[in-house]
């Protein structure tokens, strides 16, 4: 069983936002589906992934990347060819 | 360069965004109208993934997909509406609303990608691409009564397509016949390093319905509790025409089924939690407020741009991954994929693909599905290939209460082209 306080921790740490009006349902649903999960409780370990493929590897080679005024064009906080972000602290 | 024009009725609610002047050039798919799902990103035209948090958002780069329908002469004539970031079964979790299900309008299309399903189905487009994550191309295509193939995981690049759960996710084609998949399966399929997950394996082929001496397995969960038993005889008397045509029926067990959707469920949501851990009002989108701190700015955006069924499995995905629940969840559901991926390799020891329906019952009526798990386990059907990778297909095969019923078969990894035979096969039996 999960509680409100968990599902708001879980909100805090995924930067979801939650109110506290929404907490009862989410938390009702929350129950539902991880009682579901428990089914996976009677899942056997059944050792490493079996592997047949082989990694493909290339050579490192620089190649153009997109232009920085395309890339800053979809935000409206850009500053001197940066992104501008909330501050931190 | 010449253009198609296009000015649909679009009463299914089937587009997001549609252009009305297409650039169309030569190649195999010169002057064809195609549509193409909008979480697939479009230099120049916006791609919302049916979500606020993507609004105004105009990506400065083509998918490679994209890049190889303009090379073939394709006319992309719109964007199609889906269950925001392909989080759905219905396309009602849409920010644009739902999409109407042309094969009658007071049901759902399916989802996720439910407006290519509905754009194709209604005639306003010849071809649609979808995004497969669990059945997201499948069951539209079931629902509406299309073809829709999700390829083998690796053969078409994912470059470009907004990320919901990269180890299960396939873009693919969608039509109303299987000849017009099997082209667009062409088209998809020209290797890319951009995806380091795609191997070079080019699809190159001719649907051939001749199915004679062909082994396939029948598993019976698929048609086991929960599933319509009206859905059920439609897709059985399907088998048995391909049984007259000359295949041979092995009815078989895949017990993996009993853990499959959960294991899909936990997966997608951790892979969730992390993929749209991108959207913080930066870069793209309603814009994060910079006086504000880090955390609650990018709280209140993301309770803002997130639908509910988003929020909901970001926070899921979030507690699977989470310190101490771990083990629980997210190690024991990849031991449970590694279980589906067995079952599906012992059955190809003895059969050549296996089949049964799609979905278990034919389409919803809107809004008729409220509680998020019932809403899950519809899902049943579909994730297995995608936790296995393997390639799968939906082709109709008659109706139910005068609505469409998919059947599904599923083959081989990298054998795409044995389950698009079936389909044709399948195809020739159905009157059309």
């Amino acid at each position: 069983m999960i509680e409100e306080k968990d599902v708001e921790h879980i909100a805090m740490l995924a930067d979801i936002g939650i109110t506290k009006e929404e907490l009862p349902e989410f938390t009702g649903q929350f129950n539902e589906i991880l009682d579901y999960f428990d089914i996976l409780d009677e899942v056997e370990e059944t050792g490493a992934w079996e592997q047949e493929l082989a990694n493909i590897f290339r050579e490192d080679e620089i190649v153009p990347s997109l232009p920085r005024d395309e890339v800053l064009a979809n935000t409206r906080e850009a500053e001197d060819g940066f992104f501008r972000a909330p501050r931190v602290m | 360069m010449t253009s198609v024009t296009f000015s649909p009725d679009d009463r299914y609610n089937a587009f997001i965004t549609t252009l009305s002047e297409a650039e169309t050039g030569p190649g195999r798919l010169s002057d064809i109208p195609v549509a193409v799902k909008d979480n697939i990103s479009t230099r120049g035209i916006p791609t919302t993934c049916a979500s606020r948090i993507l609004t105004g958002y105009i990506p400065p780069y083509d998918a490679h997909v994209v890049t190889l329908l303009k090379r073939e002469g394709a006319a992309i004539v719109g964007k199609t509406n889906m269950d925001e970031f392909g989080m759905g079964t219905t396309t009602e979790n849409s920010a644009f609303g739902p999409t109407l299900n042309p094969a009658d309008p007071t049901r759902v299309p399916g989802g996720s990608s439910g407006g290519s399903a509905a754009a194709v189905a209604a005639g306003m487009v010849r071809m649609a691409i979808g995004t497969d994550t669990g059945g997201s191309i499948r069951c539209p295509a079931a629902f509406c009564g299309i073809v829709g193939l999700k390829p083998t995981y690796g053969r078409v690049s994912r470059y470009g397509l907004i990320a919901y759960a990269n180890s299960l996710e396939q873009i693919g084609p969608m039509a109303r016949n299987v000849e017009d998949v099997s082209l667009l399966m062409e088209v998809l399929t020209v290797h890319d390093t951009r995806d380091s997950t795609t191997i070079a394996c080019p699809y190159r082929h001719t649907p051939d319905p001749t199915i004679r001496g062909l082994k396939i397995g029948v598993p019976e969960e698929f048609f086991g509790e929960g599933v319509d038993p009206r859905v059920a005889s439609v897709v059985w008397e399907a088998i048995t025409r391909l049984e007259a045509q000359g295949a041979e029926i092995v009815t078989c067990r895949m017990p993996s089924m009993a853990f499959a959707l959960a294991a899909y469920y936990v997966t997608c949501t951790s892979e969730a939690s992390s993929n749209l851990a991108r959207f913080d009002g930066v870069r793209y989108g309603p814009q994060a407020d910079t006086r504000r701190t880090w955390h609650e700015s990018f709280q209140d955006r993301r309770r803002e741009g997130f639908g509910t069924e988003v929020r909901r499995r970001i926070m899921l995905g979030t507690f699977a991954l989470s310190s101490g629940y771990y083990g629980k969840y997210y190690a024991k559901a990849q031991a449970a994929r590694q279980q589906v991926r067995n079952d599906f390799l012992r059955l190809f020891r003895t059969v050549d693909v296996i089949a049964g329906p799609t979905m278990p019952t034919v389409a919803f009526r809107l809004g008729e599905k409220t509680d998020p798990l019932s809403m899950y386990l519809s899902d049943i059907l579909t994730v297995p290939a995608n936790l296995a990778g393997v390639p799968a297909i939906s082709v109709p095969c008659g109706t139910s209460e005068g609505l469409p019923v998919g059947l599904q078969v599923m083959g081989q990894w990298f054998r795409d082209e044995k389950v698009i035979d079936v389909a044709a096969a399948c195809e020739q039996g159905v009157s059309v």
